[in-house]
């Protein structure tokens, strides 16, 4: 993961660790939310808020908010894949990533070698965005949303 | 922020009255790392700290906001392999495939989705581990028990995160059809 390899030598104490654990099931919604999860690991309300503040700045968190639902929000959410030339890898993935809706895009072994994720409010740019993937990188784009769904597990427990 | 916002306001799926927007557009980037994060966003949007933690309670309640939580960078963490199991399952039968599937403690994401030119597979499931091998240990243990073995299978892993961001909504709405 050469992108993401510059933060896997990051240290993370057990503070940390339970610190992630707790907060990925949910920030409390009460008006100290930081001390509220300073009680339960018996540290001090300020500590959590610096401990936060080093895990953002150095990526081993993306982000601490509101993950948001795209077919809640009346649009649609769909995984994407192109077969990029590998010498032209560079040039298709800056196609791709251009566009705000695209919200993850992965790598991966396959002649489908880029996957990403469409998200939007609004159903009609899914269409919109990949008939312009499609101009500009002269690519076919499968297109292929979620019909059944069996399981989505977002908590990862970080062992301790 | 207008007082009467939210009076009237449609409360059917993808609506969003312009109270909730503004909000949605602060909690999609983050929560502010003060001791009163819920106050402070009160007091960008002109409203009461009750106020928001009503809003967000309600988006909550909506699946609007499907977390309001810390998002992990796995490849940070250590979990640095990402396999992504697929398999070509009989329609008639994939339903039942995937209901199985997705009671694996070791998938965590399960999905049908459809077949597409040069993409013969329908089902998709994602399993994490330590190293490319641990992760195919798992997958072909899965594929064993569930009795997937005789259908056409592939495993593709992540080689590179170009981009992870998650969903945003806009500053202004989707104009009505």
């Amino acid at each position: 993961m050469p992108q993401q390899r510059a933060s896997a030598s990051l240290a993370l104490d057990r503070t940390d660790k339970l610190l992630i654990n707790r907060l990925q099931k949910g920030v409390p919604r009460s008006p100290r939310p930081y001390r509220e999860v300073a009680d339960a690991l018996e540290i001090e309300e300020g500590e959590v808020i610096g401990r936060l503040r080093r895990l953002l700045d150095a990526g081993a968190l993306t982000r601490l908010g509101a993950i948001l639902n795209a077919p809640q929000l009346g649009g649609e959410r769909t995984l994407c894949a192109v077969a990029a030339p590998p010498d032209r890898l560079d040039e298709v993935i800056a196609a791709i990533n251009r566009h705000p809706e695209v919200s993850h895009n992965y790598e991966r072994t396959h002649a489908y070698n880029l996957w990403f994720v469409l998200s939007s409010e609004d159903a009609a740019d899914i269409g919109r965005v990949i008939a312009e993937i499609e101009k500009e990188t002269g690519l076919r784009v499968i297109n292929l949303p979620t019909l059944e769904e069996y399981r989505v597990e977002f908590y990862y427990e970080l062992p301790v | 922020m207008s007082e009467t916002g939210d009076t009237g306001q449609e409360t059917r799926n993808g609506v969003l009255s312009e109270d909730e927007r503004a909000l949605l557009l602060i909690v999609q980037e983050g929560l502010p790392l003060v001791p009163a994060p819920y106050r402070e966003i009160a007091e960008r949007l002109g409203t009461s700290e009750e106020r928001v933690l009503e809003m967000l309670q309600e988006l909550l309640q909506r699946r609007v906001i499907k977390r309001l939580a810390a998002v992990p960078n796995h490849y940070a963490l250590g979990v640095t392999h990402n396999g992504m199991a697929v398999w070509d399952v009989p329609d008639s039968l994939v339903s039942a495939v995937g209901r199985k599937l997705g009671r694996w403690p070791e998938i965590t994401h399960c999905y049908r989705r459809p077949r597409a030119p040069g993409w013969p597979y329908n089902v998709f499931a994602m399993v994490h581990g330590m190293s490319r091998a641990e992760v195919l240990t798992r997958i072909q243990a899965i594929s064993h028990e569930a009795g997937l073995e005789t259908y056409p299978h592939d495993v593709l892993f992540s080689t590179r995160i170009l981009k992870k961001q998650g969903m945003r909504v806009r500053a202004r709405p989707v104009a009505a059809p």
